[in-house]
């Protein structure tokens, strides 16, 4: 507080201008609300927000510089780790860029492997994403429940990757096994009981007066501004901008399933919640379709230059010893050449620039993060905004900072 | 009519009392959760949990020295050394594992070509120091003879799809 000196106002007698600075509050890195490591230094006028400022980088590994040292079959794992919330997905682009590279198809089966388990991410990303956003606004209940479906769903991931987040499992040349005897029965009976559950989650926030007052018309972002921001994904279309890769650029098996992308129009923190929950439900039609689609088949390029080949063959056939040892040691080399793919993960558009040298290594690797864009957008959403609605803001621009910081 | 409609959902809290309605039915509903240390999921063949060095039936180590889990493991955390035996075979005389740099991939397990060395069911290895996270030989031997009747069962139910 401080007493201004040249004031434009005259004071009048009996009167005195006081004018007050406004005062910067640190909202993060540790804050529960931060989803993260998020530092958000808040400038203050009273409880209004005038100047939100994020600092990121608490969760840097240098995650590109790591993959430029490793083969190209050992630097799938890192790419779990950026977002960790949706890991298949994040694996999804590196394996589609060497692929590219390389210039090899992954067999039918795989793909079909690959967009069923990109969608099963998508409603787990999606679940966490809504239910810890509505906790944030201070609806408890269905995080509690958010979380029974996510380890029927992380059950899934485990019994075909072997782990429950990091999974390893999209290898460039296909994905690392096939799926287990039984796994798309219990896939297909989840999707078939899990549309009741968005049904229970939509009854208690839909319409929830308390929820609309903390959402509607909270963080309103315009479609000219959010293409300018770099936004896109589900926030980009709660703007009202009908955008999607899975549609604008068909990758894998997308041009083969039917599904629709919800739009928002209002591009507020309400519209970015429906339109994630009305994803979910597209998400399991196609997954109900890739489960109907899929046939028996190799799940892997049958060239053993690329991938290693079955353990039966390994430890009977020479050649492919000689083939398993290479490729566990020198990995394989592609041919020189550069490529940017994306994929649309959960949350929007995630890309690979990956130059390669023609080495068994990657020249460079840069990842285009999806939160980056919306969280550099955080100044812009939060503006004039009450203290408590910048974390609403944070909840529904869905931003997670393994990737951020990468 | 719209207008009646909503000021009478207005004053009547009809949403929120169909949201503790619901909250009341899921109250009395089957419980999803698990009491843990007594009760717990059923893991997948395939999950990845403390690694295991295995033996032969015959008492023999599996481990030929090939440093293969060495070359792939992407966090570099497995160190080997070897040398022959008396008998002229090749065996490890040192083979470590640093747990606080692993990041549970699984690509050693899938590297070794003679099952040696497994990521094993066992998730519940915490200790109270980060030395004790630094597995030797001896300690992965010993993970092996205890897991061994679990490790060779999951091998064999997973043997379809590797």
């Amino acid at each position: 507080m401080q007493q201004s000196s040249d004031t434009p106002v005259a004071e009048k007698p009996g009167q005195r201008i006081v004018e007050f600075d406004s005062h910067a509050v640190n909202f993060g890195p540790q804050h529960p609300a931060a989803h993260g490591v998020l530092r958000l230094i808040l400038e203050l006028d009273g409880e209004v927000v005038e100047r939100a400022d994020p600092h990121i980088g608490f969760l840097h590994r240098g995650t590109e510089k790591l993959i430029e040292y490793r083969t190209y079959m050992q630097n799938v794992p890192y790419f779990d780790r950026l977002d960790y919330v949706s890991p298949m997905c994040q694996e999804h682009p590196f394996a589609l860029a060497v692929e590219k590279l390389l210039g090899i198809t992954v067999p039918e089966r795989a793909q079909w492997i690959r967009v069923l388990f990109s969608e099963i991410t998508r409603v787990l990303n999606h679940l966490l994403n809504l239910t810890s956003y509505a906790l944030d606004v201070g609806a408890i209940t269905p995080i509690l429940w958010g979380f029974e479906e996510r380890e029927k769903l992380l059950q899934f991931y485990e019994d075909v990757s072997g782990a429950r987040f990091h999974s390893n499992y999209f290898r460039p040349g296909g994905v690392a096994r096939d799926l287990p005897a039984g796994t798309e029965e219990r896939i297909a009976a989840w999707a078939d009981g899990f549309p009741k559950f968005i049904d229970d989650l939509e009854e208690l926030l839909t319409s929830n007066r308390i929820w609309k007052q903390r959402t509607v018309n909270i963080g309103v972002m315009s479609p000219e501004d959010a293409l300018a921001w770099g936004w896109s994904g589900p926030n980009l279309r709660a703007s009202g901008v009908p955008w999607d890769l899975r549609r604008a650029q068909p990758y894998e098996k997308y041009a083969e399933v039917d599904f629709e992308i919800p739009v928002g129009r209002h591009g507020d923190c309400y519209d970015r919640f429906l339109v994630r929950v009305w994803e979910m439900r597209e998400s399991v039609r196609i997954i109900k379709q890739c489960l109907e689609k899929m046939r028996p088949g190799p799940v892997k390029v049958q060239d053993w230059k690329f991938v290693p080949p079955r353990r039966e063959e390994m430890k009977r056939s020479m050649e492919a010893l000689i083939h398993h040892f290479k490729l566990f040691t020198e990995g394989f080399h592609v041919p020189a050449g550069a490529t940017y793919t994306v994929v649309e993960t959960p949350k929007g558009e995630f890309g690979v620039y990956l130059v390669a040298d023609g080495t068994n290594r990657p020249y460079r690797c840069k990842i285009r993060p999806t939160g980056f864009a919306y969280l550099q957008a955080m100044d812009v959403l939060a503006k004039r905004h009450l203290l408590a609605d910048a974390v609403a803001i944070i909840g529904s621009i869905d931003i997670v900072f393994g990737e951020i910081d990468r | 009519m719209a207008f009646l409609d909503r000021t009478a959902r207005q004053f009547l809290l009809l949403e929120i009392a169909q949201g503790m309605w619901l909250t009341l039915r899921y109250f009395f509903s089957r419980k999803a959760t698990l009491n843990y240390p007594y009760e717990k999921n059923p893991l997948s063949p395939r999950f990845r949990g403390e690694h295991a060095l295995r033996r032969y039936p015959n008492g023999e180590e599996r481990c030929i020295a090939c440093k293969l889990c060495e070359a792939i493991c992407p966090s570099q955390c497995i160190v080997i050394e070897a040398e022959p035996r008396a008998d002229g075979s090749r065996r490890t005389t040192r083979y470590d594992i640093d747990m606080t740099k692993c990041i549970y991939c699984g690509l050693c397990e899938e590297a070794c070509p003679v099952d040696a060395i497994v990521e094993g069911p066992n998730f519940e290895f915490s200790v109270e120091t980060r030395e004790e996270l630094m597995y030797d030989k001896a300690r992965l031997l010993a993970n092996g003879d205890r897991w061994e009747a679990e490790l060779a069962r999951r091998l064999e139910l997973d043997a379809p799809y590797r």
